[in-house]
C-alpha cells in the first residue's frame, strides 16, 4: 500500500503536474495501459474543475490530490474549497452548447459540466458535497492482482 | 506550452492542425486562433485532432464555442480524429452529435454539407 499527495495551488498550468504525478502513481501501482488513459482524462477533469473553482472562489487554498492503493484498488480522490455542486447535468451537449457564445470569456465549462464528463468516463465515482465545505471527488479502478509488491509488480505493469 | 497550433488553406477551408494537450491552461491559445480566424473571414474550419494528446471539458467549451462563432457566419467547423480515446470524450458528451466527425483531412475538407 503506498499514498502520494499533492497539493495545487489554483493555477491551471499544474493541473497538468497533477495529471503526470497521479499517472506515474498509477503506473507504479500497476494499473492496466487502458485504465491509464482513463484515469488522465478523468483525474484531469476533477483538477481543472477544483482549480478553475478555487481560482473563482478560493484562490488562496489547495487542492489536494491523493493517490493511495490498498486492497480497494486504486484510488484517486480531489478535494476542493469550492461552493457546493449543482444538481446533476442529464444534456451535457446541451450545457456544453450554452457556453462559448461571442464573449470570449464565456467559454468556461460549468463545474457541474466537467463532474458529468467524468462520471460517464469512470465507472467507479463517488462525489461528496457539502455547502462551506467543498466537494471531494473520489475516483477508483481495480488493479491487478498481485503476489509480489515493489519492483517485480511495477515491471510486470511497464509496457 | 504543450499545445502546438499550425493553419494551412484549402480551397476555402481552414485546416488547423492541433497537436499535444488541449487543456484548461492551453485552451485560450486554441480559443485565439480559432477567433482569430473567424474574425479574418475565414469561416470554414477544419479542426485536425489526430495529434492530440489529451482533451478535456475546457477543450471541448473552446471548440463549441469555434462551432458558434462560424455558424454566425453560415460557416462550418469540422474535426478530424480517429483516436479512440478522445472520440470517447465527444460520445459521453453527445457532441458526436454536434460536430461532424472525419477520418482524414482529405473527407473533412471535400465534405459539403
Amino acid at each position: 500500500m503506498a499514498e502520494v499527495q499533492i497539493l495545487l495551488p489554483a493555477l491551471p498550468a499544474h493541473v497538468r503536474t497533477a495529471r503526470l504525478v497521479t499517472v506515474a502513481a498509477a503506473r507504479r501501482a500497476g494499473l492496466r495501459d487502458e485504465l491509464v488513459d482513463e484515469l488522465r482524462l478523468a483525474v484531469g477533469e476533477a483538477c481543472a474543475r477544483a482549480v478553475g473553482l478555487h481560482a473563482r472562489h478560493a484562490p488562496d487554498e489547495r487542492v489536494s490530490v491523493t493517490v493511495r492503493d490498498d486492497v480497494l484498488g486504486l484510488t484517486v480522490t480531489v478535494r476542493d474549497r469550492g461552493p457546493e455542486i449543482g444538481p446533476a447535468v442529464d444534456d451535457l451537449a446541451g450545457e456544453l452548447l450554452d457556453t462559448g457564445a461571442g464573449d470570449p470569456d464565456d467559454d468556461v465549462v460549468d463545474p457541474d459540466v466537467a463532474l458529468a464528463l467524468l462520471t460517464g468516463l469512470v465507472d467507479e465515482v463517488e462525489v461528496t458535497s457539502h455547502a462551506g465545505e467543498g466537494t471531494t471527488v473520489a475516483l477508483r479502478w481495480p488493479l491487478p492482482p498481485r503476489l509480489v509488491t515493489g519492483p517485480a509488480a511495477t515491471q510486470a505493469a511497464a509496457p | 506550452m504543450d499545445l502546438s497550433l499550425r493553419t494551412r488553406t484549402e480551397g476555402d477551408r481552414t485546416v488547423v492542425v492541433v497537436g499535444g494537450e488541449i487543456d484548461v491552461y492551453t485552451a485560450p491559445k486554441l480559443r485565439e486562433q480559432l477567433i482569430d480566424l473567424v474574425s479574418s473571414g475565414q469561416y470554414h474550419l477544419v479542426v485536425d485532432m489526430e495529434g492530440v494528446e489529451f482533451l478535456d471539458s475546457t477543450g471541448l467549451g473552446v471548440l463549441v464555442g469555434g462551432l458558434k462563432r462560424v455558424r454566425a457566419h453560415e460557416g462550418s467547423l469540422r474535426l478530424v480524429c480517429t483516436q479512440e480515446r478522445i472520440l470517447k470524450i465527444f460520445r459521453i458528451t453527445g457532441l458526436t452529435k454536434v460536430f461532424p466527425i472525419h477520418s482524414t483531412v482529405d473527407e473533412a475538407v471535400a465534405a459539403t454539407d
